[in-house]
């Protein structure tokens, strides 16, 4: 199976390690993620405005360039993948936004939101299944005790992101379940990372993160994994005294086998 | 052909501001056969009775179509006002043109259209109608209560009353269901056993009670005034006969570890147990997945300490065939489970409880004492916080889109009780509104808020974070409009309520019919609200919707009196819409036989004249129209087209299609 493959900006920067070990393990599942052609920047921040559109065109271009091949778009990145399903549910349900798309975009026909988009964990569960990779593992994490993070951006808005529930999601804890290792499970696992607010108020995304370390490590978790580059910023360089937090794809990569081979 | 009145009629607005009555009785009185056709604004009415009567008479009319609501509404009405008039009640048709035709149009010119062709359907049916006569069957002079609840005793004791014998069926090991867990009970703060459990000792005395404890109805068979039920007595290796209730075996069982379910798993219990000391029956009960004896054979301590010889491990479940008239279902509610709900921290911290067992933990024979201690720790809590609609008034999939009913009150009752009995306490309700309908109820929430200084925050509680031995609750105050913070030592959880398991597959053995949220329907939401549809089967308490207990004990204390109404007939009349097969085309096949739900169809061999003074021996169906309910299951699974169902007959139907094709 291949998918088209938006990486965003990030994963080509600091976020590295969440692009590599995703490619390389999805060969070892048996899927190709097909890098699109001159990919643009996601819009970064999904637009609030009703009539902001200009912002949503470079998403658009992405779901329609993997539409034209006839593939799903698969993103990594967490808020990539949050800006590109909700612009393209927004194609899918307003018709306002259709029409002022395909004027923008001087499309014959409207762009209605056609491409399915999906994280790559989806794929894990959805169209490989955990049970699958489960059967793959060569190198079974046992015994570490993993906290997942999931952050914002991949559950929220739930009926727009159709990602999990977001008050308990389990993706997470059910990956981890299947690379051999233990899910910790604690209540501050989805709470706020402090998210862009390091920019302007460090102290704040420091109470975050150590709200969210503390109730972590109370739980016997003794080390972390998330799938959003920001969170993991924020996780490794606000926290007083924090875990040891790491992409899930590196531990994908790892149990699968695939960064031993690597070196 | 007939001589058809057509009778449009408009309900008021309810018809008439979408179909142009006018007009549908207009074109209908050019249809074949209709000699007289008008409209008029509520058919139903005194006045509109006597029209009909009265054209029945002036127009020697042989055949009636009304075009109004659905016959489940007024069928029996029309068909009275003719019989009366002298005509058959069976040579009566409904057109039904409100539920299916205004209710659900907008457009008045379709709508008007469909409204004729729903007419005209009609009038052809009711050329090929024939007068039918009812015959009668008796009724079986017993009831059966299915659940031992306080709707159930209610119920039963108020059968009894009336000089009727009746059965109580309870899966648990006594009577008394929900109301045996609670502490006190709003708006006059009785303690609950205190008014229960005379009543459960009453149903045990009353000597036409009869209570099957550990049992559940197994199937059902059979219709109104005569049902046939197989009740199972599950073995609880305990001879009821012989057991004194003296508790001995109770004490002794060396099996310490099994959580006790009658305090929510707040506690343990033994392998053999009476579930509290006001049991009825006051019987112990072995717990098969627990007793070492029945598991391994090695124990048999309570069998030595049995000083009356009670302790039976070889017992079975036993089966008992009984006949009623009536059904009472009265099966309960039960709070949803929290998994859903984690982010209130249920299954992370043991100091998060759900309201029941805040009532277990308040109650002087539950796990404390009567001392509301934290689970955790056994301390006393000096913060609590009540979130409330956990699972209730919800707009997804995963909790119920119902208001639970009940938990404003009891919510009310807890924060009341805590600062009544712990002044030292600090207690917060969240809540999106406070609902309080009933007879001293606001009287009641308001006592909480002013005199007892419960905090009412307006606004959800987000996430409970358990850590450093407090709860960390993180909470919005929407008229504050600002975020709180709490740190509590105990959090409360009004769990949303639905039907007991049981419900759902007892429906379908009773074919009584559900909503979405598997509560019993009601045959009318306002004017039939203690019958099911289905004839003989009565509702009382949760089972039908959330209630409180004076609203439970009122309804089972209705379908009691509709019980009564029923068991007081000698006979009912019957339907006479029955099946009727056709000898000559009947070919024997035994596909109709199967598909019977109510074992009305038997086959004999019968002798026919043949060719040349020859005679044959062929196996024909044969319908016993005392037992058939006319559901018409069988003429669907005829293969030759023998059977025919009396007033529903395939050549009805086909008329009826012609009609709306034409």
């Amino acid at each position: 199976m291949t998918y088209s493959y938006f990486p965003g900006c990030t994963l080509k920067t600091k976020g590295k390690d969440l692009d590599i070990w995703g490619r390389a393990s999805a060969e070892a599942l048996g899927f190709t993620l097909e890098e699109l052609p001159d990919w643009q920047c996601c819009g970064a921040v999904y637009p609030m405005a009703r009539d902001e559109i200009a912002t949503k065109l470079s998403s658009v271009r992405a779901l329609m360039a993997a539409g034209e091949k006839g593939q799903a778009l698969v993103t990594l990145c967490s808020a990539c993948h949050h800006v590109i399903k909700r612009v393209n549910n927004d194609l899918r349900t307003d018709e306002a936004i259709r029409d002022k798309v395909a004027r923008y975009l001087k499309l014959e026909t409207p762009y209605a939101g056609e491409t399915d988009v999906l994280h790559y964990l989806e794929v894990l569960r959805d169209k490989i299944g955990f049970d699958k990779l489960k059967e793959k593992v060569v190198n079974p994490l046992t015994g570490r005790k993993i906290g997942a993070y999931y952050g914002c951006m991949l559950l929220r808005p739930a009926q727009e992101m159709g990602f999990d529930d977001p008050e308990n999601p389990t993706i997470l804890e059910d990956f981890i379940r299947a690379i051999g290792a233990e899910p910790v499970i604690y209540a501050r696992r989805n709470e706020c990372c402090g998210g862009y607010c390091t920019i302007k108020d460090k102290g704040f995304a420091t109470k975050q993160v150590d709200a969210i370390m503390d109730n972590a490590k109370a739980c016997g978790a003794e080390e972390l994994i998330t799938a959003c580059p920001l969170c993991l910023y924020n996780l490794k360089e606000n926290a007083t005294e924090g875990l040891p937090v790491a992409y899930f794809t590196e531990l994908l990569a790892e149990a699968l086998g695939v960064k031993e081979a690597a070196k | 052909m007939q001589r058809v009145g057509v009778f449009v009629c408009w309900c008021g607005s309810n018809i008439a501001a979408t179909v142009d009555v006018e007009k549908v009785a207009e074109v209908l009185a050019k249809e074949p056969g209709v000699v007289f056709s008008t409209n008029y604004q509520y058919m139903c009415s005194q006045a509109g009775q006597e029209m009909i009567q009265e054209s029945i008479r002036k127009y020697n009319l042989t055949g009636v179509v009304i075009c109004s609501c659905s016959p489940r509404m007024h069928e029996n009405t029309f068909r009275k006002t003719c019989e009366k008039a002298g005509l058959n009640p069976y040579m009566v048709e409904i057109a039904n043109i409100r539920e299916q035709c205004s209710w659900i149009h907008k457009d008045k010119d379709t709508a008007t259209e469909k409204a004729i062709i729903l007419g005209r359907a009609a009038i052809a049916k009711v050329h090929l109608n024939a007068p039918l006569t009812a015959g009668t069957s008796p009724v079986k002079k017993r009831a059966l209560v299915i659940g031992g609840g306080i709707a159930g005793i209610q119920t039963a004791l108020d059968i009894a009353d009336a000089g009727f014998d009746v059965d109580i069926v309870e899966k648990e090991p006594t009577i008394g269901g929900k109301m045996t867990q609670i502490d006190k009970t709003f708006p006059t703060l009785d303690c609950a056993a205190c008014i229960l459990t005379p009543k459960m000792v009453d149903a045990a005395q009353n000597e036409r009670i009869h209570i099957y404890s550990y049992s559940e109805v197994s199937s059902v068979r059979g219709f109104v005034g005569n049902f046939k039920v197989t009740i199972k007595k599950k073995a609880r290796f305990v001879d009821e006969t012989k057991c004194t209730g003296c508790g001995l075996c109770t004490e002794k069982c060396p099996q310490k570890k099994v959580p006790n379910l009658f305090n929510l798993g707040l506690d343990n219990r033994r392998a053999i147990y009476i579930p509290f000391a006001q049991a009825v029956p006051k019987v112990a009960t072995i717990d098969a997945d627990y007793c070492t004896m029945l598991k391994s054979g090695k124990c048999g301590v309570c069998s030595k300490v049995c000083t009356a010889g009670a302790i039976d491990y070889q017992q079975k479940d036993a089966f008992i065939e009984q006949e009623y008239g009536a059904i009472v279902v009265a099966t309960g509610f039960n709070p949803i489970k929290l998994d859903k709900y984690d982010e209130f921290a249920y299954s992370q911290s043991p100091d998060v409880v759900t309201s029941l067992e805040f009532e277990r933990l308040m109650n002087a024979a539950g796990p404390t004492g009567g001392t509301l201690l934290r689970p955790s720790d056994g301390q006393h809590p000096h913060t609590i916080v009540f979130v409330q609609c956990v699972g209730s008034r919800c707009d997804d999939s995963k909790g119920k889109p119902y208001c639970s009913k009940i938990c404003c009150m009891y919510t009310a009752k807890h924060a009341m009780l805590c600062r009544e009995k712990y002044p030292d306490t600090d207690v917060y309700v969240f809540y999106i509104d406070v609902r309080t309908p009933g007879k001293n109820f606001d009287e009641f929430y308001r006592r909480a808020v002013e005199e007892y200084g419960v905090h009412y925050v307006k606004g959800m509680v987000g996430k409970v974070v358990p850590e450093n031995g407090k709860l960390k609750v993180q909470a919005s105050d929407l008229i504050g409009n600002q975020q709180l913070h709490i740190d509590a030592d105990m959090v409360v959880l009004a769990a949303a309520i639905e039907p007991d398991k049981s419900a759902r597959p007892l429906a379908t053995m009773l074919t009584a019919s559900m909503d979405t949220n598997d509560f019993f329907t009601e045959a009318h939401p306002k004017l039939r609200p203690v019958e099911s549809p289905t004839a003989g089967i009565f509702l009382s308490g949760a089972c039908q919707g959330p209630k409180d207990i004076p609203e439970t004990v009122a309804q089972a204390s209705a379908a009691a009196a509709k019980v009564i109404g029923l068991l007081n007939k000698d006979h009912l009349i019957c339907n006479p819409c029955t099946a009727t097969p056709d000898e000559m085309m009947c070919n024997g096949c035994s596909s109709c036989e199967k598909v019977c739900p109510y074992g009305a169809i038997t086959y004999i061999d019968k002798e026919f004249r043949g060719p040349n003074r020859t005679t044959l021996i062929r196996r024909v169906a044969q319908v016993n129209p005392a037992v058939c309910q006319g559901c018409g299951a069988c003429t669907v699974a005829c293969p030759s087209g023998a059977m025919d169902l009396k007033g529903f007959s395939n050549k009805q139907i086909m008329a009826e299609v012609d009609a709306i094709c034409r």
